[in-house]
């Protein structure tokens, strides 16, 4: 049985919209405007699908992104470049048997079943925003664990300071790989006071149901308040060090991509602001949040890193 | 090996260093049945050139554009953009290498075409995705060399867009007409050059056009061009 535990990031049950307001969007916002007493101007720009900051901040309703969008546009270029090709190019990918290897600076290395290193946490529900670098968001609902308890459970060692993701690297069931785009296979990491922040998410599943292959099945992180290529996907490794590591994004085009990758509107791209992110599905932007709108939870990581030259 | 028959070659090319463009306004008349056929599909074949952005227009409306549908507006009006330049470019070489005569009155639909598709492309960018800020639109162009180069490419289409009216041709006169015309090599480097820089690692299409647009350029210079 699925026992959900809400989180303090989850939208309290009072702050979801109902489904009928929700439909009316006439009704809705016209009831948000006289609530929340905004100036014409604020309605106008919550009708062209970006709220103003601060209700976005405090109120959040955090609507869940249509299914088929999250599921049809994604980046995983194991299974091709364009947008479209993971999830035509995943369809026979098979995910069992899957097992993760666990290695490093850690007193519980080994290998195992993918069940067996996830069974014994308890599966949670989780929403939460999904910011890509690229500009465009999400709002995902995600299951899965708590990142904290598979490290928890290797029980790293003291000298350990962080903690390095690997993809399957296998071109025969992962196309992608067969063109050298980008060193594989994919690498990720975090430090380790980020991975064992509670809002550190594995994901096995979204909407309810297994995690699709074009989303990264059979598992893949869940670092809501950095940008979604953190997010590695198809994990098979989990090694500990105590070297900050050289993610593949910070590889490829070390100028654009960092290791920290946290959501930051104030710094931009070198070739796009990030001050603003488009929802999948809608036409017009809306502001974006400092860590993605998880500042009051993560921000005291990252006391006194300058976040300019860290980004 | 004969080489087929052909109208006579268009204006009697004074320049022989020159990369023999003809202003649409002195091509010859061209005749015969492929001529013909070529003429009578005219209308068609600028309703094809229009389809795709009706094709693209509505699938965004009804919501068949999946994921992030400006960018997805953005990068598929700049492929097309890509394929009628190259298209455009093909022309002159088909028709000197292959003796296509009749493809000539395709040219300028082609070119017109083009430049339609990157004024597509451009908007979607400026009103669309940056809403027409001036701020941020300004920024773009000082700040991120793929749009400055994109942005040239774009102005740089302009004059030829505008010599191509008749009476605008005409009156600049053919040498004229062509040396101008010659921008359009300029215009495939730096749309190139954007779609390079605008890529975020995977670089086969951009490289490609440089390729396809390198072998249309060569097969122009007067050293490679068929005896004609």
């Amino acid at each position: 049985m699925l026992i959900r535990r809400p989180g303090r990031h989850d939208p309290r049950p009072s702050e979801i919209t109902p489904e009928a307001v929700w439909l009316d969007r006439r009704a809705f916002l016209g009831a948000a405007g006289s609530i929340a007493g905004v100036a014409l101007a604020g309605t106008a720009i919550g009708a062209l699908g970006g709220a103003p900051r601060e209700a976005r901040a405090q109120g959040d309703r955090l609507e869940p992104t249509p299914e088929e969008l999250f599921t049809s546009y994604n980046n995983y270029y194991e299974f091709g470049t364009d947008k479209e090709d993971p999830k035509a190019n995943s369809k026979g990918f098979r995910t069992a048997p899957w097992s993760v290897a666990v290695d490093g600076m850690c007193r519980k290395p080994g290998t195992y079943a993918l069940e067996d290193w996830l069974k014994p946490s308890r599966v949670e529900d989780r929403t939460y925003r999904f910011r890509c670098v690229e500009a465009w968001s999400a709002v995902v609902p995600w299951r899965g664990i708590p990142l904290a308890d598979v490290i928890r459970r290797a029980d790293p060692l003291p000298s350990a300071k962080y903690v390095v993701f690997t993809t399957l690297y296998d071109p025969s069931r992962m196309i992608g790989q067969q063109r050298p785009v980008i060193d594989w296979p994919y690498l990720e990491g975090l430090r380790l006071d980020e991975a064992l922040h509670p809002l550190a998410f594995l994901a096995t599943g979204i909407y309810g149901k297994a995690l699709p292959n074009q989303n990264g099945a059979p598992v893949r992180l869940v670092v809501p308040w950095k940008y979604g290529f953190k997010n590695i996907k198809a994990i098979v490794r989990m090694r500990f060090t105590d070297r900050q590591p050289v993610s593949t994004w910070e590889r490829a085009a070390p100028q654009e991509y960092g290791f920290y990758a946290n959501v930051n509107p104030a710094v931009d791209h070198p070739r796009w602001s990030q001050a603003k992110e488009r929802p999948l599905g809608r036409f017009f932007r809306q502001e974006t949040l400092p860590f993605n709108g998880y500042a009051d939870q993560v921000a005291r990581l990252y006391a006194g890193l300058d976040l300019r030259r860290n980004y | 090996m004969t080489p087929p028959a052909r109208p006579a070659p268009p204006v009697a090319s004074g320049d022989g260093a020159s990369i023999a463009t003809v202003p649409e306004t002195r091509a010859p008349r061209t005749r015969g049945t492929a001529a013909r056929v070529a003429k009578a599909l005219y209308p068609v074949a600028l309703v094809a050139c229009a389809l795709p952005a009706a094709l693209l227009a509505y699938e965004a409306v009804t919501g068949r554009l999946l994921g992030d549908v400006v960018k997805i507006l953005e990068h598929e009006t700049g492929e097309f953009t890509m394929r009628f330049l190259a298209a455009t470019l093909a022309v002159t070489p088909f028709r000197t290498w292959l003796g296509w005569g009749w493809l000539q009155p395709y040219r300028k639909l082609l070119g017109n075409a083009t430049f339609a598709y990157a004024t597509l492309h451009l908007l979607v960018y400026a009103v669309v995705d940056l809403e027409l800020e001036a701020g941020e639109l300004w920024a773009s162009i000082v700040e991120r060399p793929y749009i400055t180069v994109g942005m040239l490419a774009w102005a740089l289409m302009v004059p030829l867009v505008v010599t191509s009216l008749k009476a605008v041709a005409r009156r600049l006169g053919g040498a004229r007409w062509k040396r101008l015309h010659r921008l359009t090599y300029l215009v495939a480097v730096l749309g190139t050059t954007h779609y390079l820089w605008a890529v975020k690692k995977d670089t086969f299409w951009p490289v490609a056009y440089f390729v396809l647009f390198a072998v249309l350029l060569v097969l122009r210079l007067p050293r490679f061009r068929r005896p004609g």
